[in-house]
């Protein structure tokens, strides 16, 4: 591993002002991706700046109903959080369906949102990886892309985000604060991850020097009806193949509103717009439900290893509405 | 780049300069000889190297040393009270739960960290009703809670029952 000095801010501010001077430094937060890649060789940073005991660890309600998670708050608390249990169902299933007890213990939620792709040629440094050396070609795409994406993907790029609590968060409509060299500013989620494109080694809007220092998430009272739903290679501990997040508030038998985000089929984590507009004033059934998902995935270009995604995906959206229609 | 740093072993205070690039499983090891925390995958995938940080479980493989200076830590051979073996240690072995025994330190200081956080209320992946008040440690539980330390000589027959009867010990 590259050598590299090590810093603990004692302030966001002074966080962010390390990193304005160093283009080669990094924050450092609960390690267990950044540490990793170290290790690997992918990421070779000269200096980090430790911001785990920096930013808040509280979860809490503002007067307007929303809840503030702070950055530096452990998977396993907020999956845990009586609150969020509640009232967010989704959001503490997907956390729990993600990592392991000893990695939601160290992995924080600002550090979560900032993972980076599982993709094995991202992750291989002897093999062409446009995201990991813009230019030099990407091997999935002619390679093993089984786990790759089948939404939003480029020629240059085909990873997908690896994330279970973004995937719920941008179902809820999560809204990221962030503080940079020229202030503090608020993301919605959803603009927060990048599609590929041109510029794959991107994999968010942030800048360098950008530092999360909270999540909101607004008050949406059918997501008490809502469910993360994850399927993968193994029972426990693996990654995605598909997932989906979804909150239904259903009256009369019929669709008032509905949240869906998937997860492992993209280069983010993939609202659903087009299947929540379908299905608005539908009456609940699963050919309503089957339809819906079948729109949103009419634009999925798949690969021949990963062609599987799309019927599997279009099941377990249709599953998950109608146990959510079913349980209410 | 050295980094003088202060730990809490098992009860015993070390302070020594470390490299910025030591991870808290090689600091334990190499410079502490404190060697129950294995040396599996050092990618925290299988979760040999699991000690309890500030009384939580965690891959200490994945934690970098200078990041957990003051750190309280205990490993599976500080588990042990007044030359008492720890209920789970002792679990484990009326159990026969190992074969080869690599993964058996983090197998049991994992196991004595999931207790607490069931004691503590916390749900898991395979709890029915996410917003009950407590949990019920079946085997599907413990499965699923310990699904983070890995057996290649495949002991998971016997290390369910191990934690089933620890845990009411």
């Amino acid at each position: 591993m590259r050598p590299y000095s090590y810093s603990r801010a004692t302030d966001a501010s002074g966080a962010v002002a390390a990193l304005a001077g160093a283009p080669n430094a990094k924050f450092l937060a609960g390690g267990t991706n950044l540490v990793d890649l170290m290790k690997l060789g992918v990421e070779t940073p000269d200096m980090l700046v430790d911001v785990r005991r920096l930013s808040s660890d509280q979860i809490e309600e503002l007067p307007d109903g929303s809840i503030r998670i702070g950055a530096a708050v452990p998977n396993s608390d907020l999956a845990a959080d009586r609150t969020i249990r509640s009232r967010y169902p989704m959001l503490a299933e997907a956390l729990l369906a993600g990592a392991s007890g000893q990695l939601r213990n160290l992995a924080t939620t600002g550090g979560n949102l900032l993972q980076r792709t599982r993709c094995v040629y991202f992750q291989d440094v002897t093999t062409p990886c446009n995201k990991r050396e813009s230019g030099s070609g990407c091997s999935a795409i002619e390679g093993h892309h089984k786990n790759h994406a089948i939404l939003g993907a480029s020629e240059n790029c085909i990873a997908t985000h690896p994330s279970d609590m973004a995937v719920a968060m941008a179902a809820l409509d999560a809204v990221v604060q962030a503080q940079g060299p020229d202030g503090e500013r608020e993301i919605p989620i959803q603009e927060l991850h990048r599609l590929p494109g041109d510029e794959p080694e991107r994999d968010t809007v942030l800048e360098h020097g950008d530092l999360i220092t909270a999540i909101g998430l607004p008050p949406l009272g059918f997501a008490a009806n809502s469910k993360y739903r994850k399927v993968r290679e193994r029972a426990s501990y693996a990654f995605a193949l598909v997932s989906v997040a979804a909150a239904l508030d259903v009256e009369d038998g019929v669709v008032r509103d509905a949240r869906i985000a998937l997860g492992g089929v993209a280069h983010k984590p993939w609202r659903a717009t087009k299947a929540e507009e379908a299905l608005r004033g539908e009456p609940v059934n699963e050919a309503n439900f089957r339809a819906a998902a079948e729109i949103e995935l009419a634009d999925a270009e798949p690969l021949p290893r990963n062609a599987f995604k799309v019927p599997l995906a279009r099941n377990v959206i249709t599953r998950t509405l109608l146990e959510l229609s079913e349980e209410r | 780049m050295d980094t003088e740093i202060t730990l809490h072993v098992d009860g015993a205070e070390h302070t020594f300069a470390v490299d910025t690039r030591t991870t808290l499983l090689d600091a334990l090891r190499e410079r502490l000889g404190i060697t129950s925390p294995k040396k599996g995958c050092d990618h925290g995938q299988c979760g040999a190297c699991t000690i309890l940080l500030d009384g939580r479980r965690a891959n200490s493989c994945l934690a970098l040393a200078v990041a957990h200076d003051g750190a309280e830590i205990v490993t599976a051979e500080g588990l042990a009270e007044n030359g008492e073996l720890h209920p789970m240690q002792r679990s484990f072995i009326e159990h026969d739960a190992f074969q080869c025994g690599y993964c058996t330190p983090g197998q049991i200081v994992s196991a004595v960290g999931m207790l607490d956080e069931v004691k503590a209320g916390w749900p898991s992946a395979a709890s029915k009703d996410l917003d009950a008040d407590g949990f019920v440690l079946d085997d599907a539980e413990i499965r699923e809670r310990m699904s983070g330390n890995l057996c290649r000589c495949a002991a998971y027959a016997n290390i369910v029952p191990a934690i089933q009867e620890a845990k009411n010990r």
